[in-house]
């Protein structure tokens, strides 16, 4: 394997551990939600670096499709984030809890 | 080329590492905004060094373009700056739990890359030059995009108008409620 | 011929119309739409009678059979909806069709100021095709529809005014003593098909035209249980208990389906049945001698009543009665010819009374009553020519076919008890001399006897148009009717018997012409002048207590207390139901219901219950409503996953 694909991968594990820890320590729906972004970003860049590997152009196309569900998560998110701000006037993830059992 | 390659790497992963690690670790949402843009313009430029010009070229456009102003956006729009410092970190043990998981998840991740023969030259890459500009040309995409991938690419299309309209429908203001928006802006503000 | 099953289809129309959109239609155009349904019904049928007449004249007698859907088809099992024309469905659909038309016309005036008035005519379109389904399907199941659905349409009207105790009461008890004969309907159809393989009546007939594999015991027991349903049905003692309980029904209900239509439905099954029954002498013999006993037993019960439609629906027991001892003496068509007639003057007779009761503002006691004779004049001709027929006096429908019901009895010599032919006659001929005296006991009662209520606050009236030209119509019915089965001794053609009989000849009733032979005739009219004095002596009676000396008959009833009050209660059957069954029923439900339901299996369900919340309680911890909880559990997940992939597969 050649090694700027390797450190591709490395890197993108890395990126990807970086979002689970962002999601799970921040309180801010917002910058857990840009940390989700990141996990994404991190899953597509390993996608990229297969499609180098193996030469064959799928792996881009993932990546593309990735980034299509992407935007349309981002509106939808954030659309969710908005109605709940207007609605609670707050933005502690925490706060918003009415599923506790 | 392989040297060539790796020098220009190395510094760029370690622009997106600092960009992510400042994402996760900045404390206004607005700081974070910024780190996370670092990083996707670092990502963007290692798909150049992956022979992949086109999607450098979207995650551009679309990331670093669209979704990062549609972050900023909000976060001007419906942060107010005194919210900013009383957010800050969670519990110690959500903390612990957290930083154990992705951990687990690096650790996962670095095993199977292991195993799979990450460092293996054994392991051998398609033919170098045709490769590269096999794979590198928007063409090549393209005619995958609308021939073997040709159904998930509609299904997509489908996925963002429905998203769209699922946004537009959520954020519209209460029925015959229409200074709610305003005020709203104005609290945030 | 194919078109017999738009009879059904028009009342089903008027049905879904008045049905579902009922409420919110004009009062006019509901009414318009529920007679008029039911005169295409009419016109139909008449229209196949008349076609059906045209193509004897050229010779083309048959039984046309088709069928407009596939139903069912299991096996050997096939079942159609298959509808059979020939002369008994085409009599019964034209009677039905008619009566029924007359009485939604009837029911315009009689239930123009009730609120549930669309509902009303939704239930009557559907007791309507239900009732052209039975008679006109061409096999037991689809008839067995008809006869459940007719059931369902009597349930849902007697309960009409469901806000009345009484009225919902009596609506549950027909439907459960009805559900007691239809039980043992079902077995006798399923006996039937278990063992003759077919469901199709000319089907069945072929099948028993000849000899067959099964003794006599076989057909004993299917004919046995299938007169069972018609005992249900037909209210023949001893479940005869629910029809005088139905009169709570609104009055053309009562007419119709109580009394016209319906409660024929089992003497109908029983004729249309006849090759089967005929396999069976002895169940022919219970069936005419149960006949017989339900006529003398209920005659003698509207002795006695005074609310004026039980003693109509205790005449209709009785008349049903007589149609069975027709039927069981092997008189197939003489069975069907009373129906026919009957279905006239008892309808008018109830019409009649509902036009009394809607005079006089809902009451229905006769003892309150009296002298109604000078305020509804066309309502009394009406009675009183409904009273003539249904008695027996001379030249009105109802003496031609009773007196050949009892001739049929006379003649008969049943193999089994030859004498059982005169027993039956003797009964008979009792029960005409009994008929007449209630019937004209309830004339004078109601008309002509003094009158008995504060006749400024009552204000008796004649009622409206609507409703007396329905009456009218059908006293020609009562009058004419029977003209179409002369007896031999007119010298005149028997139009009615040979028809039938092209269906109902099987068997060992004699053909109608060598019934009427000419040595019989002077038997004949001696028989004809006993039961016309009888009659005429119920009559005489009746005026001399009622007329001559009016306020006799409370010494009488103080002279024969024990009889009276035998007879006043009906004999105590319903007593003795409610002390045989629906106590110990009662006791024995609230048993289970303490028990079995409370114990057992609310015991069970609460312990379903209870694991299942306790689990929800360990569980609950889990639930923190914590996005990121959630998130960390399906991180940890994965993780967890690809672990155990990893050391699974080494």
């Amino acid at each position: 394997m050649e090694r700027v694909v390797a450190y591709s991968l490395i890197l993108s594990g890395v990126l990807f551990s970086m979002g689970v820890l962002g999601v799970m320590i921040r309180r801010h729906p917002l910058v857990m939600f840009m940390c989700i972004e990141l996990m994404l970003n991190a899953a597509n860049l390993a996608f990229v670096a297969f499609a180098r590997h193996v030469g064959e152009v799928s792996g881009q196309i993932y990546a593309l499709i990735v980034m299509a569900v992407a935007a349309a998560e981002v509106a939808v998110g954030l659309a969710i984030i908005v109605a709940v701000y207007r609605h609670r006037m707050d933005v502690d993830i925490d706060d918003v809890s009415s599923l506790r059992g | 080329m392989n040297a060539l390659e790796l020098w220009v790497f190395v510094p760029i992963g370690v622009l997106a590492v600092i960009g992510a690690a400042g994402l996760v670790a900045a404390r206004n949402p607005i700081h974070s905004a910024l780190f996370l843009l670092l990083n996707l313009l670092s990502l963007a430029a290692i798909f150049l060094i992956l022979w992949s010009p086109l999607m450098a070229a979207l995650q551009i456009i679309v990331y670093a373009g669209a979704i990062m102003v549609l972050f900023i956006f909000v976060i001007l729009f419906f942060v107010r700056p005194r919210q900013v410092h009383t957010m800050s970190y969670s519990l110690p043990l959500m903390y612990a739990l957290g930083a154990l998981l992705a951990v687990s998840v690096l650790g996962v991740v670095l095993f199977a890359l292991y195993q799979g023969g990450l460092f293996n030259p054994a392991l051998p890459a398609a033919a170098q030059v045709e490769a590269a500009t096999s794979i590198s040309s928007p063409s090549t995409l393209g005619r995958g995009l609308f021939s073997r991938y040709l159904l998930p690419f509609e299904l997509t299309s489908v996925l963002l108008l429905v998203a769209m309209l699922g946004a537009v429908v959520m954020t519209r203001g209460e029925p015959g409620d229409g200074s709610s928006r305003e005020d709203s802006a104005e609290e945030a503000d | 011929m194919q078109y017999i099953h738009l009879a059904i289809l028009w009342p089903l129309i008027g049905l879904l119309v008045n049905g579902l959109f009922g409420r919110h239609l004009p009062r006019k155009l509901v009414g318009f739409v529920g007679c008029f349904s039911v005169f295409l019904s009419f016109m139909v049928s008449l229209y196949a009678f008349v076609m059906y007449l045209g193509s004897q004249t050229l010779g083309l007698f048959g039984e046309y059979e088709y069928y407009i859907l596939p139903w069912i088809e299991v096996a050997d099992l096939k079942i159609n909806y298959g509808f059979l024309v020939d002369p008994l469905s085409l009599l019964m659909a034209l009677t039905v069709s008619l009566v029924s038309f007359l009485v939604h016309v009837y029911s315009l005036g009689y239930m123009a100021d009730d609120d549930g008035y669309s509902r009303f005519f939704a239930y009557l379109n559907l007791f309507v095709a239900m009732m052209l389904t039975l008679v006109l399907a061409n096999n037991l199941v689809l008839m067995f529809i008809g006869w459940e659905g007719v059931g369902l349409s009597s349930y849902l009207l007697i309960g009409f005014w469901y806000r009345r105790k009484a009225a919902a009461d009596a609506g549950m008890k027909a439907f459960v003593v009805n559900r007691l004969g239809d039980f043992a309907f079902l077995i006798g159809i399923f006996l039937t098909f278990w063992f003759l393989h077919n469901m199709r009546f000319t089907a069945l007939r072929a099948e028993l035209s000849g000899p067959t594999e099964y003794g006599p015991y076989l057909f004993t027991a299917i004919a046995l249980f299938l007169f069972v349903g018609a005992i249900g049905k037909s209210a023949q003692f001893p479940l005869h208990v629910w029809l005088p309980d139905a009169m709570e029904g609104p009055t053309p209900v009562s007419a119709l389906i109580h009394a016209a239509t319906m409660v024929t439905a089992g003497v109908y099954m029983v004729c249309r049945l006849n090759f089967l029954f005929t396999w069976s002498s002895f169940a022919l013999l219970v069936i005419a001698f149960l006949g017989g006993f339900t006529a003398i037993f209920a005659a003698s019960i509207a002795l006695v009543q005074n609310d004026i439609k039980r003693v109509l629906a205790y005449s209709t027991i009785s008349q049903l009665g007589y149609m069975f001892l027709a039927a069981g003496l092997g008189a197939f068509w003489i069975a069907i010819f009373h129906l026919f007639t009957h279905a006239f003057f008892k309808s008018l007779l109830f019409l009649s009374a509902g036009s009394v009761i809607h005079g006089v503002r809902g009451e229905q006691d006769m003892r309150k009553m009296g002298g109604l004779a000078r305020y509804m004049p066309q309502t009394y001709w009406n009675f009183l020519i409904g009273a003539m027929a249904i008695s027996g006096i001379p030249l009105l429908a109802g003496f031609f076919s009773k007196d050949a019901i009892l001739f049929a009895a006379f003649q008969a010599k049943p193999e089994l008890i030859p004498s059982a032919g005169t027993i039956l006659w003797i009964v008979g001929i009792a029960t005409a001399l009994l008929t007449a005296f209630y019937m004209f006991r309830q004339v004078y009662m109601v008309f002509l006897t003094p009158p008995r209520f504060e006749e400024s606050e009552l204000r008796p009236h004649e009622v409206s148009w609507v409703m007396l030209v329905p009456l009218w119509l059908l006293s020609i019915g009562s009058v004419f009717g029977g003209y179409l089965a002369l007896p031999a001794l007119f010298r005149l053609p028997n139009l009615l018997g040979p028809f039938l009989q092209r269906t109902l000849a099987l068997g060992t009733e004699k053909s109608a012409e060598e019934l009427h032979r000419a040595s019989d005739l002077l038997r004949e009219g001696l028989l004809m002048g006993v039961s016309v004095v009888l009659v005429l002596a119920g009559v005489g009676l009746a005026y001399y207590l009622y007329r001559v000396r009016w306020g006799v008959t409370k010494r009488l009833k103080r002279m024969f207390a024990t009889p009276y009050r035998l007879l006043v209660n009906k004999y105590y059957v319903d007593e003795l139901y409610d002390a045989a069954v629906v106590t110990p029923g009662r006791t024995f439900a609230a048993a289970v219901d303490e028990v079995v339901d409370r114990g057992v299996v609310d015991g069970l369900v609460n312990l379903v219950a209870f694991v299942v919340g306790a689990f929800g309680q360990l569980l609950r911890p889990l639930q923190t409503g914590f996005v990121r909880n959630y998130a960390w559990y399906v991180g940890s997940g994965a993780v967890a996953l690809v672990i155990i992939l990893w050391l699974v597969r080494g």
